[in-house]
């Protein structure tokens, strides 16, 4: 199937050039990472972990959330989910990818990164991340690609793919407490130790991976015929809202338990991200644009009527990642390493060669995204599933006017019901 | 047999990886022997006690710093990156919770020597995922620096901020002239910290900054009630940083 990533219009060519044009850039200031070491990068003493390893933790967020089609439809055999599924599963690929090289730029000895497996050691959490990881990745190329190559063939999809899938929905919740673990069970970090972190995490996952998920299908849409379905769209977006809400939620229990309590160690952090402390006030605006992105997202997701609104949904959208970007990729790392042990405090704040790495980063796995999808596509427009009408409703919109009208509409039908039998007989 | 592709290619995949696995398998498990230095210093649970009413200046915790650094050659780099093993740091920084408003003027004044503390529930060995950071079986916390991969896990899990990495590379840095050749120089991309000297207890010689604290610093065996640490702190009134960690500190401060 790997072929038809290369057949494309000169945008889709185009758009490929500019992503290996940045990938090349941001290799050019690895090699002189690897050449000088981390001393590029504005890490320290105190804050030992910074923009990569932030990113990380954002992006196992993106990586889950493909769950959130995946699983309505294979545990509630919600229908209108059923051509979304594969996006998902190409998502969470390039996440994984992205997640696994922002570790392998941050370490300092890369080329001994085998240690982990030849001296495997299961008290440490990042041992455990690793295989979370890596597995989530190989579950969703398995299950993503033999899907996809059976729909391509006409044929039902295997059995044997079955356990897989539902091993990889389990899976997607591990690989996001798996990664709050790396940080909550520090004993001197009174920002990450709580509880309630993994749950944060998971709620931010669901509501950021989606929105992210949701976005780019929305390009998907204006550069390809592919048209998500009406009613899937509606569901992701709820799902979306109810997770922030949660999330939001979450955030608000870590301030009562902070100042409620009075307890110094775990004011600080907070006080130091939403105050400042010491004289030290670098990120105060980045936190409270947080609060205010959250706040503005949550006012267009909650009404009905707003959160149905399609011109307003990718606004709503772009806040939400703003919002949980600067919560979990920024605030979180920063703020756990900041008061340092000796109660003081330690800028941080990424170097222009460490954006320019995290840029390669990201353009590996928008090139991963954009490959993936365009194969998915092509399958999906040459199955003539999920199509856009002239009206603006997807083939797989049933309670749209013009659908009924579409001739190629009913012969599909009649071609899924095999499929959706399948799927019901297996479940 | 048939003899296809597919089974040659099964078979020299098999053939390759028993060879990676084999000599791992065959090693029986247990440490190479080792050729022990005769007046070599044998102890359970090593420890030191500072006593901070002798030892309190930055002018009189220099000289041990500078001790230490240079017999680890350890780099001194003006940034944020710099390495330390030991340095001296004000009351509100080594016991941030212990203050009170109206602390004695003369404590609070005092600067105090910080270095790893050498843990019995070391947070930095149980999140380390090579085995690099290790607890030996005197109390020491050791690192292997050829097998640490640099993660910096160590740093986030350290509740003392005992660690530092080699953000450069450390020997541009150094004075060559003056490097020690007993002690190796760290690769960048690693991390290091205090050893509490292990490679002079194994040739019978006391740790370096003790050696220098003109008797301020006591070092000796927990485990042995009659050791001079035990000594120490059955007389004095002593304290541990962070006590909430829960990490049982080997380093204790007399006030």
């Amino acid at each position: 199937m790997l072929e038809r990533a290369l057949k494309g219009s000169s945008r889709y060519w185009a758009w490929i050039g500019f992503l290996l044009v940045i990938i090349a850039a941001g290799g050019a200031v690895l090699v002189n990472q690897w050449v000088v070491g981390l001393e590029i990068t504005d890490m320290s003493r105190d804050v030992s972990w910074g923009f990569y390893i932030s990113q990380l933790t954002y992006l196992v967020g993106l990586a889950a959330s493909g769950v959130m089609i995946v699983l309505p439809y294979y545990f509630h055999h919600y229908k209108p989910n059923k051509h979304m599924v594969i996006f998902g599963e190409f998502m969470a690929i390039a996440a994984c990818v992205m997640c696994l090289l922002f570790v392998i730029v941050d370490i300092g000895q890369p080329q001994r990164m085998l240690n982990m497996i030849f001296h495997p050691t299961p008290n440490s959490i990042l041992f455990w991340d690793m295989i979370v990881i890596n597995g989530y990745l190989f579950l969703n190329i398995l299950c993503g690609w033999v899907c996809l190559e059976h729909d391509r063939m006409h044929l039902s999809h295997p059995k044997w793919i079955k356990p897989f899938i539902i091993i990889s929905i389990v899976w997607a919740f591990s690989i996001h407490t798996v990664t709050a673990f790396l940080y909550q069970g520090l004993p001197g970090r009174h920002y990450w130790l709580t509880a309630i972190l993994a749950a944060r995490f998971l709620a931010s996952a669901f509501c950021a991976g989606p929105a992210i998920l949701l976005l780019v299908l929305k390009v998907t849409e204006k550069v390809t015929t592919f048209q998500m379905p009406k009613k899937a769209v509606a569901t992701l977006t709820k799902i979306i809202a109810y997770a922030m809400v949660v999330n939001m939620f979450f955030f608000m229990l870590e301030i009562f338990t902070a100042f409620y309590s009075n307890l110094p160690g775990h004011i600080h952090s907070i006080a130091y991200l939403f105050a400042g402390e010491h004289g030290h006030h670098e990120l105060v605006p980045y936190m409270w644009t947080f609060i205010i992105c959250a706040i503005l997202c949550l006012i267009m997701l909650i009404p009905p009527k707003l959160r149905d609104n399609q011109k307003l949904l990718p606004w709503a959208l772009g806040l939400l990642i703003i919002a949980t970007w600067l919560d979990k990729g920024l605030g979180l790392l920063i703020g756990g390493f900041n008061p340092t042990p000796f109660e003081t405090i330690t800028p941080y704040w990424p170097t222009g060669k460490e954006l320019m790495i995290s840029a390669m980063i990201y353009a590996i796995g928008a090139l991963i995204v954009t490959v993936l999808f365009k194969i998915a596509t092509d399958v999906k427009q040459e199955l003539g599933h999920s199509q856009a009408l002239p009206c603006g409703c997807s083939t797989e919109d049933t309670d749209c006017e013009c659908a009924g009208e579409e001739a190629p509409a009913a012969d599909e039908a009649a071609e899924e019901a095999p499929a959706v039998e399948e799927a019901e007989a297996t479940a | 047999m048939k003899n296809n592709r597919r089974n040659f290619i099964k078979f020299a995949g098999l053939a390759a990886a028993s060879l990676c696995v084999a000599p791992k398998a065959m090693a029986s498990g247990h440490a190479a022997p080792v050729r022990k230095h005769p007046e070599g210093k044998n102890g359970k649970r090593w420890a030191m006690v500072v006593d901070t009413r002798t030892l309190n200046t930055e002018e009189a915790i220099a000289p041990l710093a500078e001790a230490c650094h240079s017999v680890h050659n350890v780099p001194h780099i003006e940034s944020k990156q710099d390495i330390k093993w030991i340095w001296a740091a004000p009351y509100e920084q080594s016991f941030p919770e212990q203050q009170n408003p109206y602390l004695d003027d003369a404590v609070k004044e005092r600067r105090y020597p910080l270095l790893c503390n050498h843990c019995d529930n070391p947070p930095c060995v149980r999140v380390c995922p090579t085995k690099a950071t290790f607890k030996r079986p005197d109390g020491i916390v050791a690192m292997d620096y050829h097998r640490c991969i640099g993660c910096r896990y160590c740093m986030a899990g350290c509740p003392y901020g005992s660690r530092s990495f080699n953000f450069s590379e450390p020997r541009k840095h150094l004075d060559l002239t003056k490097l020690n050749p007993e002690f190796p120089t760290r690769m960048r991309g690693v991390v290091e910290k205090c050893n509490f000297c292990v490679e002079r207890l194994s040739v019978g010689k006391l740790p370096a900054c003790v050696e220098a604290s003109g008797g301020a610093l006591t070092f000796g065996d927990l485990a042995d009630p009659e050791s001079d640490v035990r000594k120490v702190l059955r007389e004095n009134y002593t304290i541990r940083r962070k006590p909430t960690a829960g990490t049982e500190p080997s380093v204790y401060y007399i006030i």
